[in-house]
């Protein structure tokens, strides 16, 4: 790159990443199962953005202080109150975002593959270089919208990233998977998912949070983008795990012995 | 003031931090009678010591409501986190922001906003304590500014400060003859003792100041105006209060999580010893005092916001927060019982740390004789 910056040089340098942001309950509260099972119980109950998207929010702003993305671009889809994560994302230093209402309820919950048609239908719009998502929501743990995002767009992906790389055309990921770390090279514009090792985010300074309010935050609806978010998944129960059960101190190894031999173990 | 989703968000990032990170340094912190570098850091990328500091200065520019939501986060650490930003945000920068020119604002306040700068302020002596207008330490007219003399005693942060807000005497006795200096750290002949060895807080640093025939430029008298320090100082003070008393309010609601967590989880007599009335009576009395102490803080900082004159306000809310918070304490370690009084668990160092709340900023003594001061002005006139 001695002389002459060409064109597509530039443009690949101006790239956008686009980090689509859950609202979920915090992962500091005690859940609650509702009274008739159909899921968690979500009224007046403190929410914040999924912890793994905050590393994918994390992650795309270090792009942009690294010089390898000029702009960051935070979406959630769900109910209006989302607009609190998206002001987080905007505070922690995303520049702007843009809010799908898809629903009133706070306890309707926008499956994967909504939330992953209207992200087509934004990045179509966007033309972001790179989706950085986090791997999965810790509310429902479904895993599976980067994964259908990649699929409609039919862009590359990189799951379960613990280091990301950007090199020209080509994103560098290292993944974590069963057997250890895996590194693979995928082709730009490519959607990546974040595991929790990538990073640690930062605290949104005071001072930041201040300014994000003057940041500009589109207001949409799932019609705008002509999804149709309707569920297709019944929930057919939600239980609390089983409790401990309080142990028992055994006086000697036969008395063990005995016990388990008792409880069919041995 | 800021709006509801900002003032959420900004109290819920407060709060995060003061629980992942402030919280599980503690012990290090009393330990080691240090934050760590990398803790200070923080505190200064996060804006903690700019809450006060107007935004056109690089500092937030909270609003007194504010003020007092972010102080009742951060009083649930331990008050040595406090102490290193407080300073920057009350008493070590009020009387730049009320009184000095505007010169003095811009040289200095930036610095302090971003927590470069840490600034103390030094009114009490080795003879001057609750008669704070007797002040001794004297500032001698010369040829282009004044030359000090005098000792500073128990000044907050003075090991670590970059700018020393001093009261020393250029006229007459009483408290008209008190002016206020800005005083550089690493001017000739002010010098900084070793730091005292204190009850709590530790982490939080105090040490005598003294000036032997300390030169200081004439540009160095806040405002540029003599006979003004005290009322500085005061007014000062009526801010510093209420912040204090916040502070008392978030330590308070530490040792009652503890303690409530502690009563529910530790059985005796086959039970958790907070099924037994006698300790919920401790727990009761505890939370209904915490909340009245909450609610007399935010009150006297939505009127103060509104433009009333609150110092009379801001002595009650000292006086009753700290004596509370010392209650809280006590009543913290009786829940724990044997395990209360042993270092291994917080409430021991929070009931030291405390302690200081009901001393320092005016004594308990000193705010009732304020508020029963102005109680009889009022029936005058
Ligand atoms: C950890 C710590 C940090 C401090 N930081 C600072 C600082 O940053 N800057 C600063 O300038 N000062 C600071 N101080 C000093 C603090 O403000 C004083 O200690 C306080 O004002 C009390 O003064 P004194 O210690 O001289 O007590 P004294 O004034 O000697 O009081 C002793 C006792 O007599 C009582 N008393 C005094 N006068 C009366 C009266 N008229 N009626 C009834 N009772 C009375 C008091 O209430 C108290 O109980 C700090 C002190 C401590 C302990
Ligand atoms: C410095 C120190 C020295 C000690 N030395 C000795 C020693 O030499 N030998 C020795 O054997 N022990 C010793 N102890 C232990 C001491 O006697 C116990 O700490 C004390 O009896 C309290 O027991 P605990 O700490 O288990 O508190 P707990 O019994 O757990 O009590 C916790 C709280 O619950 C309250 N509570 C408990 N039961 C009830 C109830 N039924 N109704 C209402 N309230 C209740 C208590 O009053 C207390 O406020 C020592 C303790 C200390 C701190």
């Amino acid at each position: 790159m001695v002389s002459g910056v060409a064109p597509d040089f530039e443009e690949k340098h101006a790239m956008k990443v686009l980090v689509p942001v859950k609202r979920v309950i915090d992962y500091n509260v005690k859940v609650r199962v509702k009274a008739d099972g159909s899921g968690v119980d979500l009224a007046n109950v403190k929410m914040s953005m999924n912890p793994f998207d905050e590393i994918a929010v994390e992650q795309a702003i270090r792009l942009k202080e690294a010089g390898k993305a000029e702009e960051v671009v935070a979406v959630s889809i769900g109910v209006k109150q989302a607009q609190e994560t998206l002001r987080t994302a905007l505070a922690m230093g995303a520049d702007r975002a843009i809010l799908v209402i898809a629903a009133d309820d706070v306890h309707q919950d926008i499956e994967p593959l909504a939330v992953a048609k209207t992200l087509k239908a934004i990045v179509d719009e966007e033309q972001p270089g790179l989706v950085l998502a986090g791997k999965q929501a810790i509310d429902n743990d479904m895993n599976a919208t980067g994964q259908m995002l990649s699929a409609l767009l039919g862009w590359s992906q990189g799951a379960f990233a613990s280091e990301l790389d950007i090199d020209g055309d080509n994103a560098v990921v290292t993944r974590e998977v069963d057997g250890g770390l895996q590194t693979i090279k995928v082709k730009m514009p490519t959607v990546v998912t974040v595991d929790l090792r990538l990073n640690e985010p930062r605290y949104a300074s005071l001072p930041n949070i201040m300014k994000a309010k003057k940041k500009p935050l589109d207001e949409k609806t799932a019609a705008d983008y002509g999804v149709d978010v309707s569920p297709r998944l019944e929930i057919v129960s939600t239980t609390e795990p089983e409790a401990r059960k309080a142990g028992e101190i055994v006086g000697s190894v036969d008395e063990l012995v005995a016990k388990l031999k008792e409880a069919g173990a041995i | 003031m800021l709006d509801p989703e900002t003032r959420t968000l900004f109290l819920e990032t407060t709060h995060k931090f003061v629980n992942e990170t402030l919280i599980p340094a503690e012990t290090d912190v009393s330990e080691t009678d240090q934050i760590p570098a990398d803790i200070v850091k923080q505190m200064q990328d996060l804006g903690l010591f700019g809450l006060s500091i107007p935004e056109e200065f690089g500092g937030l520019g909270l609003s007194m409501s504010d003020e007092v939501e972010v102080a009742m986060i951060l009083g649930q650490a331990s008050p040595a986190f406090r102490s290193l930003a407080g300073t920057n945000i009350g008493i070590g920068s009020q009387a730049i922001i009320f009184g000095g020119s505007d010169a003095q604002r811009t040289k200095y306040l930036p610095d302090m906003a971003s927590g470069a700068l840490i600034g103390s302020f030094a009114l009490t002596e080795p003879d001057v304590g609750s008669d704070a207008a007797s002040v001794k330490t004297f500032a001698h007219k010369t040829d282009g500014g004044y030359i000090l003399n005098g000792t500073k005693r128990f000044i907050t942060n003075a090991p670590e400060a970059g700018l020393f807000t001093v009261m020393a005497r250029t006229g007459e006795p009483g408290a008209k003859g008190v002016s206020c200096f800005l005083v550089e750290a690493g001017s000739t002949g002010l010098s900084v003792g070793p730091c005292d060895k204190k009850m709590g807080q530790r982490g939080a640093h105090t040490a005598d100041v003294i000036f032997q025939d300390c030169f200081v430029p004439d540009d160095a008298l806040l405002g540029g105006q003599e006979g003004t320090g005290f009322t500085a100082a005061m007014r000062t003070l009526d801010k510093g209060r209420l912040h204090i008393s916040a502070i008392c309010a978030g330590a308070a609601r530490r040792l009652l999580d503890e303690a409530l967590r502690y009563a529910s989880e530790r059985q005796q007599f086959g039970k958790p010893i907070a099924e037994f009335q006698l300790v919920q009576a401790m727990l009761a009395e505890s939370q209904t005092e915490l909340y009245a102490a909450e609610c007399m803080i935010r009150d006297a900082a939505r009127r103060r916001d509104a433009g009333e004159n609150t110092g009379t306000l801001a002595s009650c809310c000292k006086l009753y927060a700290s004596e509370m918070v010392g209650r809280v304490a006590d009543r913290a370690v009786q829940i724990f019982g044997g395990a209360g009084y042993m270092a291994e668990y917080p409430i021991e160092r929070f009931y030291r740390d405390v302690r200081l709340f009901r001393l320092y900023e005016g004594t308990s003594e000193i705010q009732k004789i304020i508020i029963a001061k102005s109680m009889l002005r009022n029936l005058d006139s």
